[in-house]
Formats: C-alpha cells, sequence, structure tokens
C-alpha cells in the first residue's frame, strides 16, 4: 500500500513545478505581446525599402547588381535561427531536423552553417558540418545592430565569391500555437517583381540611381535577417507559452490523481485502524 | 495652391519614430543639408550622420540619424533611417562618453587605418547626438 506521506510529498513536488511552469507562461506571453509588437513596428520600414529598391530598379537602366548574380551553386552558407533557450517544445528539435533535411539535400555541394541562437549550436557543434559563424545570446533583446553584423558577414563572404548562396532558415510566426519553418535564399537576392500598376515618379536623384542601388541592397537583405530574427523570437515565445500551458495542465491532472490516490490509501488505512478495534473489541466480548 | 504642409514620416527598423503634418524639414543629405518646404519636387537622396529637424508652427523638432534614405513625394516626405532619436530620448551621458572613447581612439590611430574610419563615425555619430539633445530644452 503506498504510503500517505510519501504521496503528499509528492502532490507538493508537482504543485512546485506547477507554479513554475505558470510563471513561465505568464511571462512568455508578455513577451509575446511584445515580439509581436516588434514585428509591427518594423513594418513600414521594410517595406518602404523594398518600394525604394523597386521603383529604382523599374526606373533605373541597372537591371544588374553583384548581390543579385546567380552563380552556379557550390559553396553553400545556411543560417539556422535558433532559440537560445530551452523549454519551448518542439521549437527547436523542428528546425534542427528542418536543417538536417537541407544539409542532406545539398549533399554534393559544400555546405557550412551560420548558426545563430545558443540551441543550434549545442546541436550541430557535436555534428560533422562545419560552423563557419555562430551568434548567441541576442534573443534577450533583439536590436537592428544584430541583423546588420550577420548580414555584413554574409555579403563580404558572397561578394568575395566565397560563398554562391546563403540560405536562411527560421520559425515563423504564424500563430501562438503555430509555427512556420521556412527556408528562404537570401543570396543571391531572388528577383525582386516589380508591380506594373506602379507609375514612376520622376525623381531628382542627388546622387546616381546606381550608387544609390548599391548601397540599398545590403539594407535590403538586413531587414530581411531582421525580420527573421523578430518572427523566430515571436515564434519561440508562441511556442513556449503553449508548452508550458501543457505543462501546467499535465500537472493539474497528476496532482488530481495523485490527491485520489492518497485520499484511498488515507481512508483504507482508516478502515484497516477501524478494523482493528471492532475485531479487537469483538476478541474481548 | 500649393498645400501649406506635408507629411513627414520617419521610420527606422525599430519603429516608427515621426509621423506628423510639419511645415518645412532639414535633412542630413550625403551631399549636404537641404531644406525641404511644401511643393518641393520628388527627389530621392542618400543621408548622412546629422541632424534632422522640422517646424511645425513655432514648435521644432529635432532627430539625430544614423544614415538613411529621403524620398520626397508631391505631398509627402519619407525618412528610412537606420537609427533615429528624437532630441528628448538622447542618452546625453552615454553619448558624451562615446565621444571621450572616440577621441581617444581616433588620436591614437594614423588615417591610414581601417579602424580610423570607424572612429571616425562613431565621434561624428556622437557629436551629433550630443549637439541634437542639448536642444531639446528648447522643444515644447
Amino acid at each position: 500500500m503506498p504510503n500517505v506521506l510519501d504521496i503528499r510529498r509528492r502532490i507538493r513536488s508537482v504543485r512546485n513545478t506547477q507554479q513554475i511552469t505558470k510563471a513561465m507562461k505568464m511571462v512568455s506571453a508578455a513577451k509575446l505581446r511584445r515580439a509581436q509588437e516588434a514585428i509591427l513596428r518594423a513594418r513600414p520600414y521594410a517595406g518602404r525599402i523594398l518600394e525604394v529598391v523597386r521603383s529604382l530598379m523599374a526606373r533605373s537602366e541597372i537591371r544588374r547588381h553583384p548581390l543579385l548574380e546567380k552563380r552556379e551553386e557550390k559553396n553553400i552558407q545556411l543560417v539556422v535561427v535558433t532559440a537560445d533557450k530551452g523549454l519551448c517544445g518542439a521549437f527547436n528539435a523542428n528546425i534542427v531536423k528542418a536543417a538536417e533535411g537541407f544539409i542532406r539535400e545539398k549533399e554534393d555541394q559544400s555546405l557550412d552553417l551560420f548558426c545563430v541562437g545558443r540551441k543550434g549550436l549545442d546541436y550541430f557543434g557535436k555534428r560533422t558540418t562545419p560552423i563557419r559563424h555562430r551568434q548567441v545570446n541576442l534573443f534577450q533583446r533583439i536590436e537592428y545592430g544584430h541583423a546588420r553584423e550577420i548580414t555584413g558577414k554574409l555579403v563580404s563572404q558572397f561578394l568575395s565569391g566565397e560563398r554562391d548562396a546563403v540560405y536562411l532558415l527560421y520559425n515563423e510566426f504564424k500563430s501562438v500555437i503555430q509555427q512556420r519553418i521556412v527556408v528562404e535564399r537570401l543570396l543571391p537576392i531572388p528577383p525582386i517583381t516589380l508591380s506594373p500598376e506602379q507609375n514612376p515618379v520622376d525623381y531628382i536623384y542627388e546622387q546616381p540611381a546606381s550608387e544609390i542601388l548599391n548601397t540599398l541592397m545590403p539594407r535590403h537583405v538586413e531587414v530581411q535577417v531582421f525580420r527573421a530574427l523578430l518572427e523566430s523570437s515571436a515564434a519561440e515565445h508562441g511556442a513556449r507559452m503553449t508548452a508550458m500551458d501543457a505543462a501546467t495542465n499535465n500537472a493539474v491532472e497528476m496532482i488530481e490523481s495523485l490527491t485520489l490516490t492518497m485520499n484511498r490509501a488515507r481512508q483504507a488505512g482508516i478502515t484497516k485502524e477501524i478494523i482493528e478495534v471492532v475485531s479487537g473489541a469483538a476478541a474481548l466480548t | 495652391m500649393a498645400e501649406s504642409t506635408f507629411k513627414l514620416t520617419v521610420v527606422s527598423p525599430e519603429r516608427l519614430v515621426v509621423s506628423e503634418e510639419v511645415e518645412a524639414a532639414q535633412v542630413p543629405g550625403k551631399n549636404g543639408y537641404l531644406g525641404i518646404l511644401p511643393g518641393h519636387a520628388p527627389m530621392m537622396t542618400e543621408l548622412d550622420i546629422g541632424e534632422l529637424s522640422y517646424r511645425q508652427g513655432d514648435r521644432t523638432g529635432y532627430l539625430a540619424l544614423t544614415w538613411g534614405y529621403c524620398e520626397v513625394l508631391s505631398d509627402q516626405v519619407i525618412v528610412l533611417a537606420e537609427r533615429a532619436e528624437r532630441a528628448e530620448e538622447v542618452d546625453l551621458e552615454r553619448a558624451q562618453a562615446s565621444m571621450e572613447r572616440a577621441r581617444k581612439r581616433l588620436s591614437n590611430l594614423r588615417d591610414t587605418d581601417t579602424d580610423f574610419l570607424r572612429a571616425r563615425t562613431s565621434l561624428q555619430r556622437a557629436l551629433i547626438r550630443v549637439q541634437v539633445s542639448q536642444k531639446a530644452d528648447g522643444d515644447g
């Protein structure tokens, strides 16, 4: 028969865990809201940059740009965006799995990794795929500077011809309970579609249009990296929130079943004692 | 008849900084500061590190900008800034500290070093931030 005291101890420990998961869920909810706001705030800038690039390309003769140039993909770099922390369900596992799949697919080419986020680094650090760059502990506070730093490395490698293509793998925030894994080609920049209905404004250019385009293109990539970081962060908090919610519910269930077992044990103990008393009394008469 | 105001929008990657109807604006173009009044011809320019100011009635707002683009359209001006801070948001102490740091670094470097450019840029940035933040008091 289970010991009542042991069960009580067990219940207390589960309750403690439940309190922690509940708190974590609340924290994630708050952080998720902030991350979502950050995505919304970043949107106007990203939209404008794209529009400026579009209108520049539509108007100017220049269709060619080093960052648009397609080459045979011999050397590839994959940027894997994971979280810095765990306890968020299958969030990191999914992205790592997707990365493994991508690596297998590109087996014939030489490929190395750019790990963003500690969890991906932890995983791939023990594997054979070489890790070229790493960036960890940035999800505490995502700044545009991070995106700039990452992009700077990617762009210079691409321009020097060291890498022929750069892909970006991250979790996109779809809804609180849903993340979508996305693989995007960052470099060369996928052809930018020109919207035909856009009426070209005749600008006065202070600098030659090609010069503006030259500085604008890397910014365009930066914005995409920045957005991926924000998306991933929001997705991470969403995933953690759902995971912690599930954990809290499981704890509630566990406490219920443990309480039931404990009460049964207690009842059994009492019954046994009564039987002992009664049969003792019966023996005397 | 031209309008007497135009819409000024300043966006940075992190947020929307300014979205207001203004009467005039001055932006730090790469080839020098330029003033924009309503009815300006469509124009596109790269911006340098500098101070952006805009006037609205008797109120003038100042922003410290770090690199960006300015797009002038018939009825609005859009500034894409890599970083933009309102005068009252500038952390004066930090700006001054980084100014000192950059000065010190500059004095140890020759102008052929690659770091020289970086140090000079950060000095410039710090100077502008200090300059802008000192104008915050005059602003209502």
